[in-house]
């Protein structure tokens, strides 16, 4: 009898790790890192290739002149020149010292405003379509009244990098929350997450997808209000990547014109980069990630 | 006493629930879900909540488990901890791996790290996936996903587990084992069960008692108690007569609805 109970015991546990090692076989292999780089690089590189060649193409169909429209044999030495030039540094430190600061309040801004909406109906009544409105609002059109109240300042652009970007923060935010599933709300609940806890432990990281996808789209925000905020507000006794752009401009230097415009274009994408690599990661740790991604 | 309330050993029922009455919505648009329901679930019972549709059972689960309010009558639960809930599908929390699904209600409960530590190895062995704490759950089958919501539930040491149709989704294979482990763990844990399924022969697999509900609203219409012991297996003669007299009543509740 008890060598009886024995096999049976280990029978069924034999049939339920037999039946687990048949259901998830061939789930877990995923593609080496090297291949996994070189898929997601190659594309790229093709692109760039041939954006460069269509400009090239324009150039020699010679619809402007060369010092309108320089072709890249001459940028690129130029960028290649002003990347090793002082103001480049310098311009690059307060640039980035203003996109930092400033996203970091319009994310704190949004997180805070974000979850009191989320949570609270008489501020979602009043405040909710609010934000939306807010959000619609080119950054571009507060710069006037930016440079009223606070003249050609830092404050200045401040206040327009963090209006700009801090709505859709709290957007994203509303939008995660509001999405979190019900299950998984109600699971949270019967494991004893109420209050402050049900908000910590369940619906923050439920929301942390949506989240995310709010903080990049801030960030790009952000960025297009920086750069237009430092094509107005130039402030003479500081250089900024923006303000070389527009000095390039009024002393006709074609070439750093277009070597300034690939150093932002270059800092937008690895910004874009950092936050796709975020989202990829909470994706991939969420399993929502196909495997050859 | 409207709301789910602990009451402390009062010993001859672990559930108890006197003439519970749910309304949604209110005036024209009121829907009676729940209709004067009582129901008695003994300690250590095993009950099966069969229905057709729009009986309300898992409004009534809602309720016991406290996660909502009856409109009338009164639910008193035995008992310190609040009854453990599963749904049909696992509602594990995607973003934490297997041991920390487990370890959540530990937490909450203030238990202290390695006494945490423990309890989560202790309860994937209980459900056979000592070896899984570090997968997250979407790398396991939904069976796997199934047991680990059990572990998540067993970890609240809740005397009641309250299910709601939780192997609804698997396959047929997968089901007969976990009935298997379900039976078990509810016998080594001495647990009290209150089931719900639209399944008669999981019912009649599982059951100590059968309570058949009609629908719209939901009324208690039909009890049959199991007394065939236990493990049966569902494919078994007993199994499948009581399952026949099961159905059959709930041919006629749905057959009353079409007329």
């Amino acid at each position: 009898m008890a060598s009886d109970t024995i096999a049976a015991k280990t029978t069924e546990t034999g049939a339920i790790s037999g039946l687990d090692a048949l259901e998830i076989a061939g789930r877990e292999k995923e593609p080496s890192r090297a291949r996994k780089l070189w898929f997601q690089t190659w594309p790229k590189l093709t692109a760039i290739a041939l954006a460069i060649l269509i400009w090239q193409a324009v150039v020699w169909s010679g619809w402007k002149d060369p010092w309108a429209l320089p072709g890249p044999e001459a940028v690129f030495p130029d960028l290649w020149e002003y990347v090793q030039t002082e103001a480049f540094w310098s311009g690059l430190g307060t640039t980035a010292r203003r996109a930092g600061v400033g996203f970091a309040t319009a994310v704190a801004a949004g997180l805070v405003l974000g979850l009191a909406v989320a949570s609270n109906k008489i501020l979602r009544a009043a405040l909710g379509s609010m934000i939306t409105a807010l959000q619609t609002m080119p950054s571009i059109a507060w710069f006037p009244l930016a440079i009223l109240l606070f003249q050609l300042s830092e404050q200045a652009i401040f206040f327009v990098v963090v209006l700009g970007a801090a709505p859709s923060v709290a957007n994203g935010v509303l939008h995660g929350v509001d999405y979190v599933p019900p299950l998984l709300r109600r699971a949270g609940t019967n494991i004893g997450a109420r209050g402050f806890n049900l908000y910590r432990y369940v619906i923050a990281p439920a929301a942390l997808p949506a989240i995310v996808a709010g903080l990049k789209q801030g960030w790009a925000f952000a960025w297009r209000s920086l750069m237009a905020g430092e094509l107005l507000v130039v402030i003479a006794t500081k250089t900024s990547i923006g303000a070389q752009l527009q000095y390039a401009r009024e002393l006709s230097e074609t070439e750093r014109l277009i070597s300034i415009m690939i150093t932002i274009l270059v800092l937008g994408l690895l910004a874009d980069a950092a936050f796709g690599a975020a989202d990829r990661a909470i994706r991939r740790r969420w399993g929502l990630l196909d495997r050859n991604n | 006493m409207t709301a789910a309330t602990p009451v402390k050993e009062s010993a001859t029922a672990a559930v108890a629930l006197s003439g519970v009455t749910k309304v949604y919505g209110r005036g024209s648009e009121a829907v009676l879900a729940l209709d004067g329901l009582d129901l008695t679930v003994r300690p250590g019972e095993f009950v099966c909540l069969v229905g057709a549709s729009g009986c309300g059972k898992s409004t009534l689960l809602n309720l016991v488990a406290g996660l909502d309010k009856p409109t009338g009558g009164a639910i008193e639960v035995a008992g310190d901890a609040r009854p453990g809930l599963m749904f049909q599908e696992s509602a594990l929390f995607p973003w934490l791996s297997v041991g920390a699904n487990v370890e959540l209600p530990l937490k909450l409960r203030g238990l202290n790290k390695q006494q945490r530590r423990d309890r989560v190895a202790e309860l994937l062995r209980t459900v056979h996936l000592g070896d899984f704490g570090k997968h997250r759950p979407h790398q396991l089958s939904g069976g796997m996903r199934q047991r680990v919501a059990l572990a998540r539930t067993l970890a609240l040491d809740t005397p009641v587990l309250l299910m709601d149709e939780p192997f609804g989704a698997l396959d047929a294979m997968t089901r007969d084992i976990l009935h298997d482990e379900l039976e078990r763990i509810y016998l080594e844990r001495e647990l009290t069960v209150l089931f719900v399924t639209h399944n008669v022969r999981e019912a009649a697999r599982l059951a100590d008692r059968i309570v058949v509900l009609s629908s719209r609203p939901g009324r208690i219409i039909h009890e049959t108690t199991v007394d065939a012991p236990r493990p049966r297996r569902i494919d078994a003669p007993e199994v499948a007569a009581i399952a026949a007299d099961v159905t059959d009543r709930l041919r006629k509740e749905v057959i009353r609805h079409g007329q």
